[in-house]
């Protein structure tokens, strides 16, 4: 049976999907310029790599606790900022590493475009055909379970060809988020803006990180 | 610390599946099925996604 028929909406389903589009992507751009503000300030303080692990247990935390009882309330604006604000920073200590090889600059930008290529792309891709890709969340969910637990074993193994495939695998996997949750949202599957920034924030943050671990590992001779 | 570092990230990324589950298995469940179309249809998408990434790669080589 085919479950992904578009229902006629009504003309105020169609505003309402509207406006948590318009403010998703309003406070997506907003999160991203701070973001990007606490990771010039954690590259001109020069913190060390083990920054960004306390950074992204920290946003892990507010992500799964604090975040879900909050994103109905003004404090969810918060403590997005303060997630994203964490990552930022955390982000800037893996920034100052790359900043110190020779190609580093290089690499942090072609990683930042091609990541603003490809949530770009993709977003297009699913806002003109209206597809509805629902039908992946099983496939998705799963995938992000066994990603997580190949890094949990990663993370004490420290395989690079394991960590050059996770990389890989997380690409794939955040691009096929990215598709998922913006179709969540312009066919009304998901209400709240906050959670929808949240999880787009996440793709597209995961997806640069990735790449750049694919180009310093591939780009070195 | 930074034992402790990884500890405390493996432990929460532990617990990020432990929050997962419930949710996939659900998915996997009774969420929508996708038609054998709607597979094919990523097709094109994963591939030019894949080529965009080795695009990258030679950039950064070259």
């Amino acid at each position: 049976m085919n479950h992904n028929i578009t229902m006629p909406r009504s003309q105020e389903q169609v505003l309402a999907t509207n406006k948590v589009l318009k403010n998703t992507y309003m406070l997506l751009s907003a999160t991203m310029l701070f973001s990007a503000l606490m990771a010039v300030i954690s590259i001109y303080l020069e913190m060390p790599p083990m920054v960004y692990m306390g950074a992204v247990i920290g946003s892990m935390l507010l992500g799964m606790f604090v975040l879900p009882r909050t994103a109905n309330a003004t404090s969810g604006i918060g403590v997005i900022f303060l997630i994203t604000g964490l990552l930022g920073f955390g982000l800037g200590a893996i920034l100052t590493r790359y900043l110190a090889m020779p190609n580093g600059p290089e690499i942090i930008g072609t990683a930042f475009a091609g990541t603003g290529i490809i949530f770009l792309s993709l977003s297009a891709y699913v806002l003109t055909s209206r597809r509805d890709f629902s039908f992946m969340g099983g496939f998705l969910f799963a995938g992000m379970i066994t990603v997580v637990i190949a890094m949990v074993a990663n993370i004490f193994l420290a395989i690079p060809a394991l960590s050059l495939a996770l990389s890989a695998a997380i690409i794939l996997l955040m691009s096929g988020l990215i598709l998922f949750d913006t179709s969540r949202i312009i066919n009304g599957g998901e209400t709240n803006y906050i959670m929808a920034t949240y999880s787009l924030y996440l793709s597209i943050f995961n997806i640069f990180i990735s790449l750049l671990q694919i180009l310093g590992i591939m780009g070195d001779d | 610390m930074e034992l402790f570092l990884k500890i405390g990230l493996a432990a929460v990324l532990l617990m990020l599946v432990w929050r997962l589950y419930p949710a996939a298995k659900e998915q996997m469940k009774n969420g929508p099925k996708g038609s054998s179309d709607d597979w094919k249809g990523l097709i094109l998408p994963a591939v030019l996604l894949i080529g965009f990434v080795f695009l990258l790669i030679m950039m950064v080589r070259s």
